[in-house]
């Protein structure tokens, strides 16, 4: 996080004037990709508003990129092997209730809960790969009837309320030492775990060979099937975690939460810089693009900017950064 | 181009391309290339894969702009020909829009067609004919693109969707809408690559009628043969500069010397052991039914009753008409798609039916027809490509050892001598040749006993064909067999032990080296199976190549039409 701190060291000129400002931006960007999108909104935060470039505050960013950020590792995988994944914000929830079902309501031990609960992740990514794999389906319409069926399910099992989270679990929304949240910890390790997958696993190479091309994978080897259905359900696993997390924060797992997540989710791995067409993306961008995001809704947040028109803003950064990103590809080429 | 000056002997100059030069950054594409085309002639453009052809016809079209140099363009008005010849004019073309407008049209290899349109919308595409409302005139673009069908001898209905068109049609498509826009000038790049023979005999037939109309056409091809058979005069480029222009009747080796700048000893190097090992791969009664046709008939068998076997240490070429079967079969042993009756035996043991994975451990490799579409993954780096079929060899412990596949990569990638900036390179700014080296080192380094070469050298120039080709040697002196499909009959006789020859789906015969000619391999490939020929026709549907994107589907379309 203390990059976040420093101040860019290729800043030719102090931000602020209209007329250098646009064009200060614009290059730091196509010079550093979404990094240097991140660190100029920083800056632009930090000129703005006295209150956002303190550690507190950066913390608080970090614990509201959390949720989104796993949840976006996960659909990374997904989205790196061309596929699309919608249903990430209701599997979430569905994961979370099924923890608080079996922990609060059916008295389970709280670690068969939680394993109950990655499981249903698991198996509803499972279901999705399999709709696309076997059933040849988009990936848009598999995602998006799960996107319905997790949602649906977590209302049947909560009966449509909040039920209340296991203590021992609901630590994961704490704070260590009175400073560091544990949701930046689950974040960050998470990360490092999609970058290991994706650099470094056969289940990794392979997602960046079939979103690349399909059909050279399949001819060099590769069982495009059965790793389809590893990368949804390793999407489902995340999106699992990022529900407990997410439970965890609110102390309560609510079978209408993170709703709309999976868009943003999408958006941070899009403005991370990976292709929707498949074949490139990364976890270090994928972060970036969460904690755009999240940095846009706090500083908007401290301005006190109408969330209405929050909304407007997220829209536009998004398909500047996207845009922007296309630019810088070009350039490089 | 509206036929009114037919028959002007030697021609006029129409095109004039000076001293033009153009760089990118790090190569310099072309420097200092003179061309120049008369009406009523085929100047064809000669030159490796890098030599420039591309950049210069990209220039022409209005892709590119050249750095320095001239291009000078007949006045359109004198187009006509009335007979006085007006002085060329400089030009910038700076849009395909610009190249239109100076009557100069361009067929590229990859065609400008939309599938879900019909051909009389392809052909008239942005500029159908309109009513008087302004509503698009249906009739007339109808009756106008039935005329410019019947003058490229396509018989099909402009109303066909252009999706079920074979890929030698799409190409009289794309004549027919060159045709529409008046050209008089026609850049056809590589045209034949994909034609079987009696296609290309069709094709000759329509440029030369259009030489005679008084168009001048640049025509782009790497068969030699067909120099002589069609073209005029010859401009060679190579590394950028046209070194040489000569006339098409100039002898191969000639051609091949001013090419590559060097003489190639042999363009078919074979080599082999004494004498052929023990049957590595023996195939027996495989077949494969085709999908019923719309009307519920019983379709013809995509393949059928093929019995084989490929010997450690030979080169079997498997040849036939395009649309035989020959990828079908190819794709079948390797897994990659089923098949109904019949085995595949690697060392005399079974393998499983559609199973790629089980193929490769048996020793198998498949270097697939469509390298761009199937064999590699453009936009990943050469090493992710190189290493894509042993990747689970080289995962241990659930994690990929980099280093290790980094080394050999690298050191395939010099055995192979692939010219590349170093292996974090993307496939995609290989050059075809370097490509193709790519997708056969990715077997090379899987312990492959049989390679399977599916259209080894489409699209490849002369050096690095003799490269591929040594490298053919190189595996069957190791004791390794290779089976080869080409639809390039040379090379298939100039490379085989043995000759393979299937016709609609069937072994029409087999040939040893001795005997095989260019005459036997014909005879045998257009031979139904009730053993009729089937010569002078034109190829019929179901010999049309489509390459959609679903291989292997490809064999039989259109055979209920």
């Amino acid at each position: 996080m203390t990059e976040l701190l420093k101040t860019p060291a290729h800043t030719p000129s102090p931000p602020g004037r209209e007329h250098g400002f646009g064009r200060w931006f614009t290059g730091a960007v196509l010079k550093n990709g979404p990094l240097g999108g991140l660190l100029a909104l920083v800056v632009v935060m930090a000129v703005l508003s006295r209150d956002f470039l303190n550690g507190q505050n950066l913390l608080n960013v970090g614990v509201q990129a959390s949720v989104t950020a796993i949840l976006a590792f996960g659909v990374t995988f997904v989205i790196v092997s061309a596929g699309i994944d919608l249903s990430v914000g209701s599997v979430a929830a569905l994961a979370a209730t099924v923890v608080a079902w079996a922990a609060t309501n059916e008295g389970l031990p709280v670690w068969i809960a939680v394993l109950l609960g990655l499981a249903v992740g698991v198996a509803a990514g499972l279901v999705s790969g399999a709709l696309v794999a076997y059933g040849r389906l988009p990936a848009f319409i598999a995602t998006l009837a799960m996107l319905s069926i997790g949602r649906g399910l977590a209302l049947v099992i909560s009966g449509g309320s909040p039920i209340a989270f296991p203590t021992s679990v609901s630590r994961l929304g704490d704070t260590l030492g009175g400073w560091l949240p544990v949701p930046v910890l689950v974040m960050i390790a998470m990360g490092l775990i999609a970058a290991l997958i994706l650099a470094r696993t056969y289940a990794g190479r392979a997602m960046f060979a079939i979103g690349g091309n399909e059909e050279a994978a399949r001819l060099s080897g590769i069982n495009v099937r059965r790793r389809k259905l590893v990368i949804y359900a390793l999407s489902g696993l995340f999106a699992a975690v990022a529900g407990i997390v997410l439970a965890a924060r609110l102390t309560s797992a609510q079978p209408q939460a993170a709703g709309g997540y999976e868009l943003d989710a999408i958006a941070a791995v899009v403005i991370g810089g990976a292709s929707l067409s498949g074949g490139s993306g990364k976890a270090s961008g994928t972060l970036i693009g969460a904690l755009i995001l999240a940095v846009l809704r706090n500083g908007l947040n401290l301005l006190s900017v109408s969330a209405f028109w929050q909304q407007v803003a997220t829209g536009l950064v998004i398909a500047l950064a996207v845009l922007l990103d296309t630019l810088r590809r070009r350039s490089v080429r | 181009m509206t036929g009114v000056n037919d028959d002007v002997p030697g021609g006029r100059e129409l095109l004039r391309v000076e001293g033009v030069t153009k760089s990118f950054p790090g190569v310099r594409a072309l420097d200092g290339v003179d061309l120049d085309l008369r009406t009523g002639e085929v100047h064809v453009l000669l030159g490796e894969n890098g030599a420039g052809k591309s950049t210069l016809i990209k220039m022409l079209s209005g892709a590119h702009r050249p750095d320095e140099g001239r291009i000078l363009v007949a006045p359109v008005a004198d187009g006509g020909g009335d007979g006085t010849p007006a002085a060329l004019r400089e030009v910038r073309i700076r849009s395909a829009q610009d190249a239109e407008r100076l009557g100069i049209a361009t067929i590229y290899q990859e065609f400008n067609l939309v599938p879900g349109l019909t051909v009389a919308e392809n052909i008239f595409l942005g500029r159908q004919p309109r009513t008087a409302l302004g509503l698009i005139d249906k009739k007339a673009m109808r009756a106008r693109a039935a005329a410019l069908l019947r003058r490229v001898r396509l018989d099909v209905s402009p109303d066909t969707p252009v999706a079920e068109l074979g890929i030698a049609r799409l190409q009289m498509v794309e004549i027919a809408k060159a045709l529409s826009l008046r050209a008089r000038v026609l850049i056809m790049d590589e045209p034949t690559a994909v034609l079987t023979s009696e296609e290309v005999q069709t094709l000759f037939g329509i440029v030369r009628e259009l030489r005679g109309s008084g168009v001048g056409i640049i025509f782009i091809t790497h068969h030699l043969e067909e120099i002589g058979a069609l073209g005029d005069r010859v401009t060679v480029l190579r590394d950028g500069r046209s070194v040489d222009e000569v006339p098409a009747a100039t002898g191969e080796d000639e051609l091949i010397r001013l090419m590559v700048g060097r003489d190639i000893a042999e363009q078919y190097p074979r080599e082999r052991p004494a004498a052929p090992g023990a049957p590595l791969l023996r195939v027996r009664g495989l077949t494969r039914h085709g999908s019923r046709g719309a009307k519920g008939s019983p379709a013809a068998p995509v393949f059928a009753d093929i019995d084989f076997e490929v010997r450690a240490g030979e080169v079997v070429g498997l040849a036939g008409l395009v649309g035989a079967g020959r990828t079908e079969v190819a794709r079948a042993i390797f897994g990659v798609d089923r098949y109904d009756a019949g085995t595949v035996e690697i060392d005399g043991r079974e393998l499983v039916r559609g199973d790629v994975r089980a193929a490769m451990r048996a020793g198998l490799g498949l270097v697939p027809e469509d390298r761009k579409g199937q064999g590699l993954v453009l936009d990943a780096s050469l090493l992710d490509n190189l290493t894509l079929a042993r990747l689970d060899r080289d995962t241990r412990g659930g994690l990929v050892d980099r280093r290790g596949q980094r080394r050999e990569a690298a050191a395939v990638a010099g055995q192979l001598k692939v010219r590349m900036s170093g292996l974090d390179q993307h496939a995609r700014t290989l050059s075809g040749g370097n490509q193709q080296k790519i997708v056969i080192g990715k077997w090379l380094l899987t312990e492959t006993r049989l390679l399977i070469l599916d259209e080894p050298t489409r699209g490849i120039d002369v050096g690095a064909k003799v490269e591929i080709y040594q490298l053919i040697n190189e595996l069957t002196a190791a004791g390794c067999a290779v089976l080869m499909i080409s639809s390039d009959l040379p090379e298939v006789l100039g490379m085989s032990d043995r000759v393979l020859v299937m016709a609609q789906g069937r072994l029409a015969g087999e040939l040893a080296a001795g005997d095989a000619t260019q005459d036997a391999v014909m005879e045998l490939a257009v031979r139904s199976p009730d053993g009729a020929l089937r010569t002078g026709t034109p190829p019929s549907p179901d010999n049309a190549v489509t390459h959609t994107n679903t291989p292997g589907q490809s064999a039989m379309e259109g055979s209920d039409d």
